[in-house]
């Protein structure tokens, strides 16, 4: 069997370099089966996250080629193997070591969310197509591959002021609850910055469970921020009516 | 007590951050009691994410005739009567209720016609009884269970893994734990801790289970002089992925057949007909028109008129058959057998089985709505593990509780699929609650010193062993399981698996860690060894004192069931140096639940 190379980016918050390793392919390899060759052959303390190898529970984030991507889907064949691979950590976040970065900021936003709030006398009825529409959130597997590619985060590092794709999308599997009664409209402008989303659509094209990041769950919310804080005529209507939500 | 250590005090800290443990977090915290929740991982990824088929409740939303009661016949059936007759009866009664709280904290399960929980068939239940949704409910369940632990206080500490349970006089009073990230120690004081680890799959080479799975609940609660049962009882899931090499043992989740997934061999046989045991052979269709008939009905929504798919018996009996066809040669290119979906219309497919769809795309450029997969056993899920009081999950040590896959009881000899995610919830509550309690009038715990210092030298000595690398022993451990532990076992090949562990054991007290101590999984897998080895040798020798086949153990040398075993759970406690195999009556089931098992036949 041939080798490939990888580039392995090592090192630690106070800076690294990339390393070569020569891994020897199977047929059907992923990129995370290299990583296992090489922590198990040739660099036992390489720290690195997985844990399904199956896509589903989104901890093997990482640039492959510059791409990224979870290691757990990346076929070599995929790859051109005559050439090294250059494996590295999600840029976005701080570097803890090797390919582990450091996300703990995701789940300090996740904390700012309300959590579901069933409306009062509920019969707990709802269709599959009601369903179908919030269950296309719910399949996030946080990866925070949206996170690190969104560029209000990975260039401009607004982590103060923005919550980020993967929490667009939870807020709106919140919001689009058939039996929800909560309301994220005022979290979403003030606290999750939802207004600072230029719609450039690189969440929705690296999600690895093909959810429509930005046309079904950010434009959306983007709408009910504009509809609640800066449409006139239903200003004029809610003063009239009382009623906050419409 | 030393202030060399970062050090925290908590009523009830909960270990594993699954359904079990955020369930039992949950239920502490909402007791009052100051809870903490500690996972080797990031909070979201512990092992119930992969859970696919459902929960098992009787809801009773599609088959109108299920109850409590035949939840618990089929579930004490399934475990061949070995189970804790008391677990099966709270899980089947709770069930019910812990799915719709899921649902009340946001769940969006799928739906029947009139919008109501939908659910599904599985093997050895007698009603459409799963809870899911598409397949990947174990993911809902986690978030569902995640995001309402985050609003209620618990304290997360993520990526920090506990390597001992402290101990004062008989009682456990607290662990100790170390951060991933830079290797520091963490000392957790606790009137109670709940064990909620999940179980010790790789110990096996092939396996569905992660890297988490290392069975550090056993061993850490072996060591502290807990009671582990049934641990001969290791389910071999039937489907798990055989190619390509990467994924191999990748769990094909059970819903496949629950759709409609037909099983044959290189012959293009159907050869399940062939494997179902006498005495059940008439609650399967007996020819391709009835089975047929059953997916149509099923897949309608409508009351099925005939009888189940033989490819929907319980897992043991499944998982025996493939490995059967496979060792007679009639097995597929990689070494499996064909499970065949492709016959259904492809929107179904992808809509009923999305990540089983894209799972097989991605890894494996196998489109199943056209071709079948090739599959085969992989090592799944334990029966056994700590025994726990049925009401309260207290283990037989004070102090230290139990919840899901690291308990034995609640199976027996083998669990049914879809009974793993209700046992989660139904009893992980219990232990949070059981935890929750103990701590309410129990002293402050006190902490001991030396066991601190004891276990940092421990740690840190593992840098200066000189022997084999820890991945090697690993793959050595898993081999020796593989080949002599697996779904059949003769008493030659286990006692050939004892004298290799007592060398592995040996290699493990020299392995050899490089790097420093700083998120360097080589140091992790040194140390979970030890836990891994535990439940090898705990397994090892429970198979070899139960000298008949029942259940998931299968006995080439013993191939009958015998009723004298059927009285008996073994035990497996730490005398001493020594691991001791016990045999212990099967708890008496009381009269009326005697009862049901008359009513049913």
């Amino acid at each position: 069997m041939p080798d490939a190379s990888f580039q392995v980016w090592r090192g630690d918050a106070s800076g690294g370099s990339l390393k070569n390793y020569q891994v020897p392919i199977e047929e059907g390899m992923v990129v995370l089966d290299a990583m296992h060759w090489i922590q198990g052959h040739l660099a036992p303390d390489l720290a690195v996250r997985w844990n399904c190898k199956a896509a589903k529970c989104g901890s093997c984030s990482a640039e492959v080629n510059g791409k990224p991507s979870l290691m757990c889907k990346t076929r070599l064949a995929r790859l051109d193997t005559t050439k090294p691979i250059t494996w590295k950590p999600i840029k976005a976040f701080p570097i803890l070591k090797d390919i582990v970065a450091d996300v703990k900021w995701n789940y300090e936003v996740n904390k700012k969310i309300p959590a579901f709030k069933p409306r009062e006398g509920t019969d707990w009825k709802y269709t599959q197509a009601e369903a179908d529409r919030v269950q296309e959130f719910r399949k996030c597997i946080e990866c925070f591959l949206c996170q690190n590619v969104c560029h209000v985060l990975r260039d401009h590092g607004q982590m103060e002021k923005f919550g980020g794709p993967r929490f667009f999308v939870r807020v709106a599997g919140l919001e689009m609850h058939p039996l929800d009664d909560g309301d994220r409209t005022a979290l979403l402008k003030d606290q999750l910055g939802i207004g600072l989303c230029n719609i450039t659509k690189c969440c929705t094209e690296v999600c690895p469970e093909d959810i429509h990041i930005t046309d079904n769950a950010i434009i959306p919310l983007k709408e009910r921020v504009v509809d609640r804080f800066y449409d006139p005529i239903l200003r004029i209507w809610r003063a009239l009516t009382g009623n906050k939500k419409s | 007590m030393t202030d060399r250590f970062e050090t925290h005090e908590f009523d009830v800290i909960v270990v594993g951050a699954g359904g079990a443990g955020l369930r039992a977090a949950i239920e502490a915290s909402a007791a009052g009691a100051k809870t903490a929740i500690i996972c080797k991982s990031l909070l979201g990824k512990a092992h119930t994410v992969m859970a696919e088929g459902g929960i098992a409740a009787a809801l009773a939303n599609v088959d109108p005739q299920d109850s409590w009661e035949v939840h618990y016949v089929d579930t004490m059936k399934g475990g061949q009567m070995l189970n804790n007759w008391r677990m099966v009866q709270l899980h089947a009664q709770e069930a019910p209720e812990r799915v719709r709280e899921l649902e009340r904290w946001g769940a969006v399960f799928d739906r029947t016609p009139d919008g109501r929980i939908l659910q599904r068939a599985f093997g050895g239940h007698r009603y459409k009884r799963l809870a899911h949704v598409g397949d990947r409910t174990g993911l809902e369940m986690i978030r569902t269970l995640q995001d309402r632990g985050v609003h209620q206080g618990i304290e997360v500490f993520m990526e920090c893994t506990v390597a001992r349970l402290l101990k004062d006089g008989n009682r456990v009073t607290g662990a100790i734990a170390y951060w991933r990230e830079n290797g520091r120690l963490v000392v957790f004081k606790a009137k109670a801790v709940v064990l909620a680890t999940g179980g010790g799959g790789k110990i096996y080479k092939v396996t569905s289970n992660s890297w988490e799975y290392t069975g550090d609940g056993h061993g850490m609660g072996y060591e502290a002089g807990a009671e582990l049962i049934d641990m001969e009882f290791f389910q071999f899931h039937p489907t798990g992925m055989v190619w390509p090499p990467g994924v191999m043992g990748l769990l094909v989740t059970e819903g496949v057949r629950g759709e409609g997934g037909i099983l044959r061999n290189s012959a293009g046989e159907r050869f399940m007909w062939k494997y179902l045991p006498e005495d059940k052979r008439k609650e399967y269709a007996e020819n391709e028109q009835e089975a047929r008939d059953w997916v149509e009905d099923t897949v309608a929504g409508r009351q099925p008129k005939s009888r189940r798919p033989p490819e929907l018996s319980t897992r043991d009996n499944v998982a025996r058959a493939i490995y059967t066809e496979v060792k007679e040669g009639r097995g597929s290119p990689h070494g499996g057998v064909f499970l065949d979906i492709s016959y259904m219309p492809s929107e179904r497919v992808i809509k009923k089985l999305p990540s089983m769809y894209h799972q097989f795309k991605d890894l494996a450029d196998i489109d199943i709505t056209k071709v079948p997969m090739e599959v085969g056993p992989t090592a799944h899920y334990m029966m056994g593990g700590l025994r726990v009081d049925a009401e309260t999950g207290a283990t037989t040590v004070p102090g230290l509780y139990a919840g899901g896959e690291v308990t034995g009881g609640m199976n027996g000899a083998n669990r049914l699929g879809g009974n793993s995610l209700s046992d989660l919830i139904v009893h992980g509550r219990r232990a949070g609650a059981g935890g929750a309690a103990f701590a309410k009038t129990a002293p402050p715990p006190a902490v001991h010193d030396d066991q601190i210092f004891a276990t940092e030298r421990e740690l840190t000595a593992l840098f200066e062993g000189k022997g084999d690398d820890p991945y090697a022993i690993h793959r050595d451990l898993q081999a020796t399981m593989d080949k002599n532990v697996g779904i059949f076992r003769t008493e030659a090949e286990l006692l050939t698996a004892l004298e290799k562990l007592k060398e592995l054991k040996k290699r493990t007290a020299a392995v050899r860690v490089d790097g420093s101590r700083m998120y360097n999984p080589g140091w992790h897998l040194a140390w979970d060894l030890r836990h891994m080895l535990v439940v090898a040798e705990a397994i090892t020798r429970a198979a070899l004192e139960r000298k008949e086949s029942r259940g998931a153990h299968s006995r080439i040398d013993h191939s009958k069931m015998e009723a004298a075993f059927g009285k008996i759970n073994l035990a497996v406690r730490k005398a001493g140096e020594q691991m001791e195999v016990k045999r212990t009556p099967v708890p008496e089931m009381p009269a009326e639940l005697r009862k049901l098992f008359e009513e049913k036949k």
